[in-house]
């Protein structure tokens, strides 16, 4: 194997542990909107979607190629944007328009 | 890679740590979705700027078309779903994913097939259409488990674990003989085919309470097979991206089993869920009545209550009765009575999806209380009313060891004065469990959609 080879392992290596550290300490109820986000940042598979589609000759890599790159946008516009609309539920929140709990 | 692209990844890279950072802070999440997304916008930006010489006249039009379709598809689908439907929505997101990611491999290996194949790039690829088919084919199911187009209960047959083990094996052997012996397409397309066959085979004996639990581990999946794909491609940006999902989906895998008092072991492999009425534990007599009330009475029991717990559960949420429930609190409020709700950690489908629900239809923050904190309130409370959710309020959990849901922490629901259930029926809950609490002398049960049941409430707290 090759030096190049090794520093892309370290980055893999570094980064997964940053990933379990990020979110050691996220309280259950943004569970679901947590998973929803980060399940959008996997759509980065775009860039590879968008590699393979770049070079299609053939029948089969421009059929490839096309539902890959279809595929992979709607992992990331859809992830993104649902992400969004169940996060914007908590917004304004805080204002409780209702106030005056007891106590 | 030159110099700039190492740049612009770099900075995508850290826009995402920081917006998975954001997103785990309650103030910051929603500006952490649109920094993660940014990152995005960049990486893949960067990418098209740096292919833009190298396109050939098919690929620039299929990129292209495929931006355009998959961002109308995609904005489309997360626009018009429903929130109760949002579980089976991350699902689909999350196959779509690891289709992408296991299509980018298979092209990658047709390219590289009949010649000899190079470890470097040919491993990682493997690695990357197996495990996406995997998350893409279980994550099919997972969607088909909630959104009720299969049964939720899990499909068991004696030592499935041992043929699903095999085809694991099998499935090892094939991409041993595909990188080590012949790159043949045949080979490759079979391996294919097996991986999407393991993914139906992992998925179809969890049942369908666990569902949330799964869909976060083949997150995790997709994020692993997203990171081959870097180290096939050579790609500093996967390989970050799809690290950090990798991890961040596995440990909140393990935090929402934790939630659930369960292992992931447990919730992979148990087949948790069959429905188990009659089983031995405690003094199970089929001949016990539940008591069913009229909207009349318990209306009268609210409107003169000091202190009302509310549990809602998924039941409130696919009768879209969140509304309605508002309504019936700020009336209550009204006559002076003191109203919280109860939120227990996995009420609804997912952690957390109850909260979004509420918030929907306005719900004071301030009003939802997580278990924990308000466990303890039950004991004063005079009513405790609970709309359609069941499992989370099953003393099963805390008293009967034989149950699949012991050790489930529950809403203690049980030390309430009164108990009322607004449910459809006597079935039991999603975890397939009867729950004693039904039989109780001081529950009264109110059969019916719990939205037609709240308005009838709503119009007897008037008229009380």
């Amino acid at each position: 194997m090759n030096e190049q080879l090794v520093v892309l392992f370290t980055y893999f290596v570094l980064a997964i542990f940053i990933g379990f550290e990020v979110i050691s300490k996220v309280p259950t109820i943004l569970h679901t909107p947590l998973m929803s986000g980060s399940n959008a940042i996997h759509g980065i598979i775009l860039i590879g979607a968008l590699l393979i589609a770049a070079h299609a000759q053939t029948p089969v890599e421009i059929v490839l190629g096309f539902v890959a790159v279809v595929l992979a946008t709607i992992n990331v516009v859809g992830g993104f944007v649902v992400t969004d609309r169940m996060l914007e539920m908590f917004k304004g929140r805080q204002s409780g328009e209702k106030g005056g709990k007891k106590q | 890679m030159t110099i700039a692209t190492a740049l612009v990844y770099l900075l995508a890279a850290v826009l995402f740590i920081l917006g998975l950072l954001y997103l785990s802070s309650p103030k910051g999440a929603r500006r952490g979705n649109w920094v993660a997304a940014m990152g995005m916008v960049l990486a893949v930006g960067w990418t098209v700027v740096i292919l833009h010489n190298s396109f050939t006249p098919a690929g620039i039009a299929i990129s292209a078309a495929g931006v355009v379709v998959g961002s109308l598809i995609g904005t489309l689908a997360a626009r018009t779903v429903k929130m109760t439907a949002m579980p089976q929505m991350v699902a689909i997101f999350n196959g779509v994913g690891g289709g992408a990611a296991s299509l980018v491999a298979l092209s990658e290996l047709l390219n590289l097939a009949g010649s000899h194949l190079e470890f470097q790039s040919s491993v990682p690829s493997v690695f990357a259409l197996i495990i996406g088919g995997i998350s893409f084919a279980g994550s099919g199911i997972a969607f088909a488990k909630l959104q009720e187009l299969m049964t939720g209960t899990p499909l068991t047959f004696p030592g499935q674990h041992i043929v699903n083990g095999l085809l694991a094996l099998v499935i090892l052997a094939l991409a041993g003989v595909l990188l080590g012996v012949t790159g043949s397409v045949v080979v490759l397309i079979v391996l294919l085919a097996l991986a999407l066959v393991l993914g139906v085979a992992f998925v179809l004996p969890i049942g369908g309470a666990d569902m949330p639990v799964v869909i976060s581990l083949l997150n995790a999946c997709t994020g692993l097979a997203v990171a081959a794909s870097g180290f096939a491609l050579d790609n500093f940006a996967l390989i970050v991206a799809g690290a950090l999902v990798g991890a961040s989906g596995t440990l909140l895998s393990k935090l929402m089993s934790d939630a659930m008092g369960r292992s992931l072991t447990n919730v992979l492999f148990g087949a948790f869920g069959q429905v188990q009425i009659g089983t031995s534990e405690s003094n199970r007599a089929d001949n016990r009545t539940a008591r069913a009330g009229s909207a009349d009475d318990i209306g009268m029991l609210l409107a003169y209550a000091r202190y009302v717990i509310i549990v809602p559960g998924y039941g409130l949420a696919v009768a879209q009765a969140q509304h309605v429930l508002r309504e019936l609190v700020d009336l209550l409020e009204k006559r002076g009575v003191e109203v919280e709700y109860a939120i227990h950690p996995v009420a609804g489908r997912m952690p957390g999806h109850m909260n979004v629900l509420l918030a929907e239809a306005h719900v004071p923050y301030e009003q939802l209380k997580e278990m924990d904190e308000i466990n303890d309130e039950f004991k004063r409370a005079d009513v405790a009313l609970v709309v359609g959710a069941n499992d989370v309020v099953n003393p099963a959990a805390r008293n009967s060891p034989g149950s699949d849901i012991y050790g489930m922490p529950i809403l203690n629901a049980d030390q309430a004065r009164n108990v009322v259930f607004l449910k459809r029926s006597m079935r039991p809950g999603f975890a397939g469990i009867d729950n004693d609490l039904f039989y109780d002398s001081r529950t009264i049960m109110l059969f019916g959609d719990a939205r037609e049941s709240l308005t009838k409430l709503v119009a007897a707290v008037k008229a009380a």
